[in-house]
């Protein structure tokens, strides 16, 4: 009997188109990524429509968390930056008698953000960056508003950054209550500082809204706020 | 898959003596190390994303002042004023509070018949739009995300005047008060 020969198919498949889109992908994605700066604490903001883009240098941040414990950054970079904080710290150390070393200060520049009291501030700032990490902050003191420490925070990062313009960021997390906002906020006043930026997440015009309009019949101009 | 074929191939046709036949290597290259650390960095790239970048949004605060002069007036007849309290609750009365508190009403923060259409309706109302103040006034217990989206409806109504102010005892009475009737926790 003749037998039948059927013809054996090579299992080797052609890789070629799915490897170019794989790197392309991957190309997109070394692009686009924007590594997170490191956040003291996870804060969820609230969404809104506005469309600012955030400012990233020569800004001073102030974090609130859900449980109202607050947070303090100055986001400066480069030799500026470093001298900015540098007389912020220097600053309160001799304004508060902190008793800071220069190896605490130093630590203090390189750090990101702070939610000790000034009472801790030394022996916060004597661990070493990794240890600081896994120690959990109790936040700046803002409740007490005759020891509103966010104050003299505020106070000496403004004149450090003298002559400049700076932005005000406060970043809130979706649970906090007013009254702290409220704090962080008088923290600033008190220092005649009235215009904020609040961090929040992007979100479309609600449809049928006035601004909605606005944005869909490209009036071309900017969401005034 | 993509593999090598190498060899093979250099066994072929013999040419006669002599005839040095040069040996034909494969081009092809195997390149499933590639790839497989293609995806790793794929992966990788794609947790640590940061895709929708937050965006600032602008508050403008009124300096303190104890001066009664110094304090911006408002008209009744444009005056809307939003009281915010716990659980998503939204409260307001139009111009001045009544003594009897029977322009104090409930509202809540849907997308329809929230409190959106109450400034949408008191901006139409209005005689004059350049009358038209929102006065929020969070208590104690509102939360700052309540606080935020107030503001951001400010923006998404194209309201131009409106301050976040202290809440009056006698307000935050009645917020307590609402609150406790409806069963609101």
């Amino acid at each position: 009997m003749p037998s039948v020969k059927i013809p054996r198919k090579s299992t080797d498949t052609d890789m070629t188109p799915f490897v170019d889109i794989a790197f392309l992908i991957l190309s997109f994605f070394i692009m686009a990524t924007k590594f997170k700066p490191p956040a003291p604490v996870e804060i969820t903001t609230p969404n809104s429509v506005s469309t600012d883009k955030l400012p990233e240098n020569d800004a001073i941040m102030v974090e609130l968390d859900k449980e109202g414990r607050v947070f303090f950054t100055m986001m400066a970079t480069g030799t500026e930056g470093a001298e900015a904080k540098r007389s912020v710290i220097e600053n309160l150390n001799k304004t508060r008698n902190l008793g800071l070393t220069d190896a605490e200060m130093k630590n203090f520049i390189n750090n990101v953000g702070i939610g000790v009291p000034f009472a801790q501030l030394k022996s916060f700032l004597a661990m070493p960056a990794e240890q600081q990490k896994g120690v959990r902050q109790p936040g700046i003191p803002v409740r007490d508003s005759a020891n509103n420490e966010l104050y003299y925070w505020v106070r000496d990062a403004y004149a450090a950054f003298a002559g400049k313009k700076i932005n005000y960021l406060i970043k809130g997390d979706n649970a906090s209550v007013y009254p702290d906002f409220k704090r962080v906020l008088e923290a600033f006043t008190k220092n005649d500082i009235y215009k904020f930026q609040l961090v929040t997440t992007p979100e479309e015009a609600p449809v049928g809204s006035e601004l909605y309009r606005e944005r869909t019949t490209g009036g071309g101009k900017p969401a005034a706020n | 898959m993509a593999s090598i074929d190498s060899g093979g191939g250099d066994s072929g046709h013999k040419k006669g003596p002599g005839v040095k036949k040069a040996k034909k290597l494969s081009t092809r290259v195997d390149m499933t190390p590639m790839v497989d650390l293609g995806f790793l960095l794929i992966t990788f790239f794609i947790f640590t994303a940061t895709m929708s970048s937050p965006a600032a949004m602008q508050l403008f605060m009124p300096k303190d002042t104890d001066k009664k002069e110094e304090l911006n007036k408002a008209k009744e007849s444009g005056a809307l004023t939003v009281l915010l309290g716990k659980g998503n609750q939204v409260y307001y009365y139009e111009g001045q509070l009544a003594p009897d508190a029977s322009n104090f009403k409930t509202s809540s923060f849907d997308p329809e018949t929230g409190i959106r259409s109450v400034i949408m309706r008191k901006k139409k109302t209005v005689a004059d739009v350049e009358d038209m103040v929102v006065v929020i006034k969070p208590n104690e217990e509102a939360t700052y995300k309540n606080t935020v989206d107030m503001l951001d409806e400010m923006t998404i109504n194209k309201v131009k005047r409106f301050a976040l102010v202290d809440i009056t005892p006698q307000e935050n009475e009645l917020v307590l008060v609402t609150q406790q009737a409806g069963g609101i926790k």
